[in-house]
């Protein structure tokens, strides 16, 4: 019972990283895009030939697939994301669903259709039990709360704290007002979609060995991060996090307890969810 | 801003009858027996194209962007299927039920894509395909799970034509079915039914201001969308005597976006010429290159967009400014 809590805040705090991302871009320019899971894929890909082609170890990959990725965002955004902006949200999802075709294909020509194996290291191999095996805990999993647990306080005090994060925040509430007072809005959305991105990545490079590998990845997990912002909304980090952990654990739980209907459970409980509160459960009253 | 007059007569000008249009027809009747070695092709096509229009209703008309339209699709195949296969295998009532079967899903559905912004239909109408595809998964005694539901024999149409392996009644059924439907929805969609839809997708708060019924247009235009999906499927289900899970997939429901925009979206035949260039497509690139022919859709998709799909699908304005 409380290893399959333990698995699923683990899972979700996974999906926190990997989602975090999409929220701040989607509710800063109002972006639909369904393409943030070909990053995190990228991010895996990127941690699987570093490993096993160069011998880097496994921690080195985590901020390399960070940077790696985070660069790539940024390459994205100047070049091909820019110009979707203004367009309505139906070209935007075309025009990310297409990436995520490209990024399939594309996966699957270079590194081949099976399924990925990371060697994690030794000493993230073992596992610790409490209360007489009540709770089991692996250490690949305690380091992923961790860095999770981490990241997701970093960027709180980010967004709260610095002159960054202030202008971040006023760009996401009124982009056009942000702009005339002198908020350079482009290059905050640059940096912003370069971090998320970089985000996935290394949600991506973590995941890997947890949610497996293979050129599907953007199509299977679409869905997950789009939960996640959902039900989420797009107004705050806590918001994302609250919902990644409530489908993180609702996940494993469900699949654990009832094994077929478990993806039913937790589609059917975003769709009444959102029928119920369409912006989002952990929305602040007043925006927008 | 246009005078009363000019605007009735606008109205009026583009619901007369086109030249073209009754000789497409007798050409759409003409094909089986022109190419009578590609009917199942054919019906595929004619298929496919009624739910690319079933969609573009949805869509292009009243403004809904849908990425589940599959789930209508694949509830009118299964019942469809299941109707055949465990009730009575004439195939016009099993399409009937088909068409019933789905409306009525449409009708629950219509509840979910009323409120919220973009995103969140987006992710109500997918969930609600993947809620589907679970269900289906789920009841593998009903439903035959993961090997497709097998076994379902279709009764001759109207007590005479056999559906047989070359397969021309089954391309004559599928082009008929789509040609009726077109007719009724050409009717429909210059009806004042069908501006006050294209003025809600315009813009949602006029349309409310001058007073139409917005809840009760989009219900009724998602039901009635539902069911021609559900058309759409049983006559899959009924040509091929097959249904799988594949039916609910997120990918036929993104393929069929790309066909509505393609042929151009807000226009009735769009759904059909995007239906006949997508099938070609897939078969011309997948004939190349068949195990990465998604790459080249995806790359068509980005290109399609950054440069404007409706300069892409109007040839003729490339190089106006």
């Amino acid at each position: 019972m409380l290893t399959i809590l333990f698995d699923g805040l683990a899972y979700g705090m996974l999906l926190f990283v990997l989602a975090v991302g999409l929220a701040v871009t989607m509710g800063l320019m109002n972006f639909i895009n369904l393409a943030h899971g070909a990053f995190a894929m990228v991010g895996g890909y990127l941690t699987v030939v570093l490993m096993q082609r160069w011998g880097v170890p496994f921690l080195w990959c985590l901020p390399l697939a960070f940077i790696g990725v985070g660069a790539l965002g940024a390459l994205l955004e100047r070049t091909l994301y820019r110009p979707m902006y203004n367009k309505p949200h139906l070209d935007q999802v075309l025009f990310s669903i297409g990436l995520v075709f490209m990024a399939v294909a594309g996966a699957d020509y270079v590194m081949g259709s099976s399924t990925q194996i990371i060697q994690l290291p030794n000493y993230l191999r073992g596992r610790t039990e409490w209360w007489d095996g009540a709770l089991g805990m692996g250490h690949y999993r305690l380091l992923i709360i961790a860095v999770c647990a981490l990241l997701a306080l970093g960027l709180q005090a980010v967004l709260t704290r610095t002159r960054f994060g202030s202008q971040l925040r006023a760009a996401v509430d009124d982009a056009r007002v942000a702009r005339g007072l002198g908020i350079d809005v482009n290059r905050v959305f640059m940096l912003t979609f370069a971090v998320g991105s970089g985000l996935a990545g290394l949600g991506g490079a973590l995941g890997a060995e947890v949610l497996g590998l293979d050129p599907s990845f953007p199509l299977k997990f679409m869905i997950y991060f789009l939960i996640v912002v959902a039900v989420g909304g797009t107004s705050s980090i806590t918001g994302p996090l609250l919902a990644a952990v409530l489908l993180g654990v609702a996940d494993v739980a469900g699949k654990y307890y009832i094994p077929k209907l478990g993806a039913f459970i937790v589609y059917g409980v975003m769709i009444a969810i959102l029928v119920w509160r369409p912006q989002g459960l952990f929305v602040r009253k007043g925006a927008r | 801003m246009s005078a009363p007059f000019g605007s009735a007569q606008l109205l009026r000008s583009t619901r007369r009858w086109r030249v073209w249009e009754p000789l497409a027809a007798l050409l759409a009747l003409a094909l089986p027996v022109l190419w009578p070695a590609q009917a199942p092709l054919l019906s595929e096509v004619a298929i496919t194209a009624l739910f690319a229009i079933s969609l573009d209703l949805v869509l292009g008309y009243a403004g809904i962007v849908s990425l589940g339209h599959a789930a209508f699709f694949g509830m009118g195949a299964y019942t469809a299927a299941l109707w055949a296969k465990h009730v009575m295998p004439d195939p016009l009532v099993g399409l009937l039920v088909a068409v019933a079967g789905a409306t009525l899903l449409g009708l629950v559905c219509s509840a979910t894509i009323l409120r919220g912004s973009d995103l969140t239909r987006l992710m109500v109408t997918l969930g609600a395909a993947l809620v589907l595809l679970e269900l289906a998964n789920k009841f593998d005694g009903l439903t035959g799970g993961a090997d497709g539901l097998q076994g379902v024999v279709v009764g001759p149409l109207l007590g005479r034509f056999e559906f047989d392996l070359g397969g021309r009644t089954a391309a004559y059924y599928a082009i008929v079915a789509l040609l009726m439907a077109l007719l009724v929805l050409r009717r429909l969609v210059h009806s004042p039914f069908g501006v006050s839809l294209q003025a809600i997708r315009d813009n949602r708060l006029r349309a409310m201001a001058i007073g139409i019924p917005v809840t009760a247009r989009l219900v009724a235009v998602y039901t009635l969308g539902a069911g021609l999906a559900g058309m759409a499927g049983g006559l899959l289900a009924q040509t091929t005597s097959f249904a799988s899970l594949d039916l609910f997939a997120i990918d036929r429901s993104a393929d069929l976006v790309l066909m509505v925009v393609i042929g151009g979206s807000g226009w009735l035949y769009g759904g059909v010429l995007g239906a006949v260039i997508f099938k070609l497509l897939h078969a011309l690139i997948s004939g190349w290159t068949p195990q990465y022919w998604t790459f080249w859709i995806g790359a068509f998709l980005v290109v399609l967009v950054l440069v404007g799909r409706e300069r892409l699908v109007r040839p003729w304005t490339w190089w106006r400014r």
